[in-house]
């Protein structure tokens, strides 16, 4: 099956072959006044650059329809009455690919009237002889009308042309002006930048112009035909991003992150893996969030591989059977170093509580109920403390499982006094020492990938492990066990 | 690394992957367990077929029972508190005298009747037992330790270990608790264990943890060469165990009381590997011996002649 999946269907085996894709959102928060509520928002486009392969929009009681205007997709979202604080998602997810070469329209669009008057008609007119008698082509014409409009000491007519402290949104609206009265196709884009996790993003505007059928982009400040890759178009034209009726302190939030999907699942996304049947049965047919908690839990296999080896064939000791593993999959949250330093910490404070309780006498099931209530006491100061400090990785104290905490600290305890500290603290090392190994093996993107896209391979796991069911050589450590009879 | 490899397997020593994978899994069926894993059960077993057990003086079940436990403790001076499924030795309470109302530990602590009482419920509780399942606790006849062996441990009762394979012995050693133990004979605790030679029960040299030792380390008498009494009996009780339980490949403790003679504390299912340095001989060969030639013999004294003729030491 995974040879099929390789060799037929061409899943990738590792996860360099992923595209990548991004998770952008966007949040709309305004308060209505009790009065209906008509909010129209542009929703981002495919381009040679991007393709929208999902999207979600998340509005509870609001009518939504979607719909295309002059080359703009819309939502628009209505209720007949709401109050207070509102708050709208869209969510969509974007695949980034090379460019796929330009749309070429045959009709050149039509061009909007240029819309000057009286005084600024005459400025217009000047500037658009003055740049066209120094230009060859579209090109030099663009950089020549951007480079006039943004220069620090503008000429007159420049000056009356955009006013007072014209913004960049506004300075690209009177070149579109501009090149329309010249005669060329323009128009405003507005998008974001695709980086790495950013959060209430700005947007970005460039201007677009129709030139041989089709639209080429211009980058307002370097005035150079050509825009960066990460920019993601929104929308274009005049119109700012949403348009509210019935609300006010309307705010835009534009989050984007970048998700490691692999490529197959935009492929399954975009319908071009010809075998559902198959499809429709592997891991990718469940919702994301599912297929997040199975990458962790495909993962826990391989470390009980790992156990069970360090286990049985090398011989260390640990304290419970699966204890490690548990403790390695919280060190996915933590990383290794804070996870290490916080398991340290919590067990060292526990014990400790733990051997204050040995004086109070107290039953089995009540003691191990007080160690657990300190520990979760411990979790939250830690990371209250350690919040102040302005340590981030404090939060993360929590993810571990406090039961098994708890329990690592009773059993070390009871190891500690029936069989010195010594014992205690080897098991806890030996349990830690796994628990990292384990950490460092599910940590390894190639595995988590392979498992996921190919879950049949846990039967090789399986074997695995059923092979070492059946081993009945030596462990190693009992190699130093033993070792006196190397003597005799 | 690969010399200490070849020097085992030669010997024949048997790692815990060897002893679960290849004699508790097939010999062992996991529906006996419980016939060893609970002392009173064992102790009842082994009264029926006569053989030697320690005097039970009460059980507590429930917790509403220890209130009854100084009238059940008051006939006897001195006692012993166990867990009915302790595992290696914890949880063991010895009482060897009484001081008006106290009780008086082996080492000379004294007890407060609460503090007994306390042991008692936290035996109830799982404390000691395992898994930490609620448990019973038994109180005994406290063994009166046999002044041949008396030279060579140190307070606490030293015990006998016999490996028993289809009800043949094949190894033995006699585990005797040191000061580092706290009078306990449990070689994990510190105890250390002498090998004891099959045919004529002769002690070998010691092993403490996992290093050889010829002395004593409290009393500072050698070890080696202590004859130990009753062997015979020791064997035949041994064997016998296999027709208790049923099982294959077990462990059984056995102590001497200076008055009663060989009494068996309790059996193992999956007795430990440490005997094997104590007598400085792997158990592999002999156990696939007893393998091979089992179902020759049938009752406990051909097995036990079996044993004394095989397993001499050259």
């Amino acid at each position: 099956m995974f040879f099929f999946k390789v060799a037929v269907l061409g899943f990738p085996t590792t996860p360099d072959t992923e595209s990548e894709i991004w998770d952008i959102e966007a949040s709309i928060s305004f308060v209505a006044k009790d009065k209906p509520v008509k909010l129209s928002l542009y929703l981002p486009r495919n381009t040679e650059h991007n393709t929208v392969v999902n999207e979600q929009f998340l509005s509870r009681g609001y009518g939504l329809i979607s719909r295309h205007e002059r080359g703009n997709r819309q939502a628009v979202w209505s209720i007949r009455q709401a109050v207070g604080e509102q708050n709208l998602y869209y969510h969509a997810t974007v695949q980034r690919e090379g460019a796929q070469g330009r749309r070429v329209f045959k009709k050149v669009p039509k061009i909007e009237p240029p819309n000057f008057e009286g005084p600024f008609l005459e400025a217009a007119n000047a500037l658009v002889a003055e740049i066209v008698s120094e230009s060859a082509d579209v090109d030099i014409l663009v950089a020549g009308l951007l480079k006039r409009l943004h220069a620090d000491q503008p000429s007159d007519h420049i000056s009356l042309l955009l006013g007072k402290k014209a913004t960049l949104e506004k300075k690209l609206q009177i070149a579109v002006r501009i090149l329309s009265l010249q005669g060329s196709p323009a128009r405003v884009a507005h998008g974001i930048q695709l980086k790495e996790q950013a959060r209430d993003l700005p947007l970005v505007h460039w201007l677009q112009v129709f030139n041989e059928g089709s639209w080429s982009n211009y980058h307002p400040e370097t005035y150079q035909s050509e825009i960066p890759e990460d920019y993601l178009l929104w929308w274009h034209g005049e119109d700012r991003m949403f348009i509210a009726k019935g609300a006010d302190q309307t705010r835009v939030k534009i989050s984007v992150s970048l998700s490691l999907e692999s490529a197959i699942n935009a492929l399954v996304d975009r319908g071009q893996v010809l075998t559902p049947q198959l499809m429709a049965f592997s891991l990718f047919s469940l919702p994301i969030h599912a297929q997040t908690t199975y990458r962790i839990l495909l993962m826990i296999p391989m470390g009980a591989l790992l156990l069970v080896f360090l286990r049985n064939i090398v011989g260390v000791k640990t304290f419970g059977t699966f204890t490690p593993v548990l403790i390695a999959l919280a060190f996915r949250e933590t990383e290794l170093f804070w996870g290490l330093f916080f398991f340290s910490m919590m067990v060292a404070l526990g014990l400790s509580v733990r051997f204050y309780l040995e004086h109070l006498k107290l039953l089995l099931v009540p003691r191990i109920a007080s160690v657990l209530i300190v520990v979760v006491l411990f979790m939250v100061g830690f990371s209250i403390v350690s919040h102040k400090l302005g340590l981030v990785r404090g939060l993360s104290v929590a993810i571990f499982p406090m039961v098994i905490l708890t329990m690592t600290i009773e059993r070390m305890s009871i190891v500690w006094e029936e069989r010195g500290p010594s014992e205690a603290m080897s098991q806890c090392f030996g349990s830690l020492m796994v628990a990292s190994a384990a950490y460092l093996l599910m940590n390894v993107k190639v595995i988590e990938h392979l498992l996921f896209v190919f879950p049949e391979l846990l039967l090789v796991c399986l074997s695995g492990t059923l092979l070492i069911g059946r081993y009945n050589g030596y462990r190693l450590t009992e190699l130093i066990r033993f070792k006196v009879f190397t003597r005799a | 690394m690969l010399k200490t490899l070849q020097a085992l397997r030669e010997k024949g020593v048997i790692g815990i992957n060897q002893r679960n994978a290849d004699f508790i899994l097939p010999y062992n069926p996991r529906h006996l367990y419980p016939l060893v894993d609970d002392k009173l059960r064992t102790k009842k077993l082994a009264a029926e077929k006569g053989l030697g057990v320690p005097e039970l003086y009460g059980v507590v079940e429930i917790v509403r029972q220890t209130q009854d436990l100084p009238q059940v403790l008051a006939p006897y001076d001195d006692f012993v508190i166990k867990p009915a499924h302790g595992s290696g030795g914890s949880g063991i309470l010895i009482v060897s005298g009484r001081r008006k109302k106290l009780f008086r530990k082996p080492s000379g602590a004294l007890l407060k009747e609460s503090e007994v009482i306390h042991h008692v419920i936290n035996t109830l509780s799982g404390m000691y037992s395992l898994g930490g399942h609620p448990d019973s606790a038994l109180i005994e006849y406290r063994i009166q330790v046999d002044p041949l062996l008396e030279s060579i441990s140190f307070q606490g009762v030293p015990d006998i270990r016999i490996i028993v394979f289809f009800g043949v012995p094949v190894l033995s050693m006699v585990r005797l608790p040191t000061r580092l133990s706290n009078g306990k004979a449990n070689l994990h605790q510190g105890a250390i264990g002498a090998g004891v030679d099959i045919p004529n029960g002769v002690t070998l040299d010691a092993v403490s943890f996992n290093d050889v030792v010829t002395e004593h380390p409290d009393t500072g008498n050698p070890i080696a060469g202590v004859s130990i009494p009753e062997w015979d009996k020791l064997l035949y009780f041994a064997s016998q165990c296999y027709e208790l339980t049923g099982l294959g490949y077990q462990g059984i403790d056995i102590v001497l009381d200076k008055d009663k003679g060989p009494l068996i504390l309790e059996l193992n299912a999956r007795p430990g590997l440490n005997i094997q340095i104590a007598n400085m001989t792997g158990l592999l060969h002999r156990l696939r011996l007893v393998e091979k030639h089992r179902h020759e013999l049938g009752s406990a004294k051909t097995r036990v002649d079996f044993a004394k003729t095989q397993f001499a030491r050259k």
